[in-house]
């Protein structure tokens, strides 16, 4: 499977809207992050956990978010960050955070 | 730990069922326990599995402990060469010390001056646990898993670690394959300690990220 993503990428998480095993928490859904390292191909969870270990791999990313991004009331200052884990089908090509955002 | 842990770790994507661990009757009994006990005699009596197996599987699965993590640490305090190969490739380093990272990649994150790193895990448990150990149970609380990504610095307070803001604090939610080992500053006093001096200096909390290695009083005349 393609690598679509780069590191310094701007990804927005999708919200899919799945139930079950998705490994995607809920508050980096619809947030706006920066690809920070491609961590190789591995096996879709949504697939293992309901037994099918067959495949294909598929790629994962850290995707780094700032704090101030996913929770509005976060009191830390602004360069705090979550840096999470997000499977390649969750991820979509982002325009690049201006500072308007910030 | 219960033998229904024994099955959950050893399939990483399976979810940790922490909630039916605390799940007593009135005379005392775990009913995740009973399940497994009577389980386990079923299969001993049909003899699929012997006793003597799921005793080892438990050593096995509690041999690990935090001070292969220290080990790590200390090296890497010692050695800047290897440093740099442990913040590459945290699995093939931990492999060159004889210690086997059983997930699939070992990330380690370093703490300095600018930069402190907290890890958690908000869906489960997932842990390094071939080089720390088991967790800690608050470390698979709801509590912790909640508000180490929503709170952090409020988390740190209450393990006494004040964060002055100047400090950006990364927080790592170990969602996949990954698992995370914070390295920590190397504590003052400690410039004329060997390895495995500097290894009784490192806990497992400061390889967490809720703790920072104490500095090493200076010894008195």
């Amino acid at each position: 499977m393609t690598v679509r993503f780069r590191v310094g990428d701007t990804v927005k998480v999708s919200d899919l809207g799945k139930a079950g095993h998705v490994r995607t928490p809920f508050y980096v859904r619809g947030k706006v992050g920066e690809i920070i390292q491609f961590c190789g191909c591995f096996l879709n969870p949504e697939n293992l956990a309901v037994g099918n270990a067959a495949g294909p791999v598929i790629p994962l990313y850290r995707v780094s978010f700032r704090q101030k991004d996913l929770w509005p009331h976060y009191e830390g200052p602004p360069d705090d960050k979550v840096l999470i884990e997000i499977y390649d089908h969750w991820l979509t090509a982002a325009p690049a955070i201006t500072s308007e955002q910030v | 730990m219960s033998h229904a842990d024994v099955h959950h770790h050893d399939r990483a994507h399976t979810h940790h069922a922490d909630e039916a661990l605390v799940t007593e009757d009135e005379a005392g009994n775990l009913e995740a326990q009973i399940i497994i006990n009577a389980l386990q005699n079923l299969l001993v009596a049909k003899n699929l599995l012997a006793p003597e197996e799921v005793t080892q599987e438990i050593e096995r699965l509690e041999a690990p402990g935090a001070h292969l993590g220290a080990h790590i640490v200390a090296r890497a305090w010692s050695d800047p060469a290897y440093k740099a190969r442990l913040l590459e490739n945290g699995k093939s380093a931990a492999a060159e010390l004889g210690i086997k990272v059983g997930e699939a990649q070992l990330i380690v994150v370093e703490n300095s001056a600018a930069v402190h790193n907290l890890v958690c895990c908000t869906l489960c448990s997932c842990y390094p646990r071939s080089i720390l150990g088991q967790p800690p149970s608050w470390y698979i609380s709801k509590a912790y898993r909640a508000r180490a990504v929503r709170e952090p610095r409020a988390v740190l307070a209450e393990f006494g670690l004040l964060l002055p803001d100047e400090v950006e604090l990364r927080v790592h939610d170990s969602t996949a394959d990954m698992r995370y080992l914070v390295l920590p500053e190397r504590p003052t006093g400690s410039e004329s300690m060997d390895m495995s001096q500097l290894a009784e200096l490192v806990t497992r909390d400061c390889m967490i990220g809720v703790a920072k290695v104490v500095p090493v009083a200076a010894p008195r005349n």
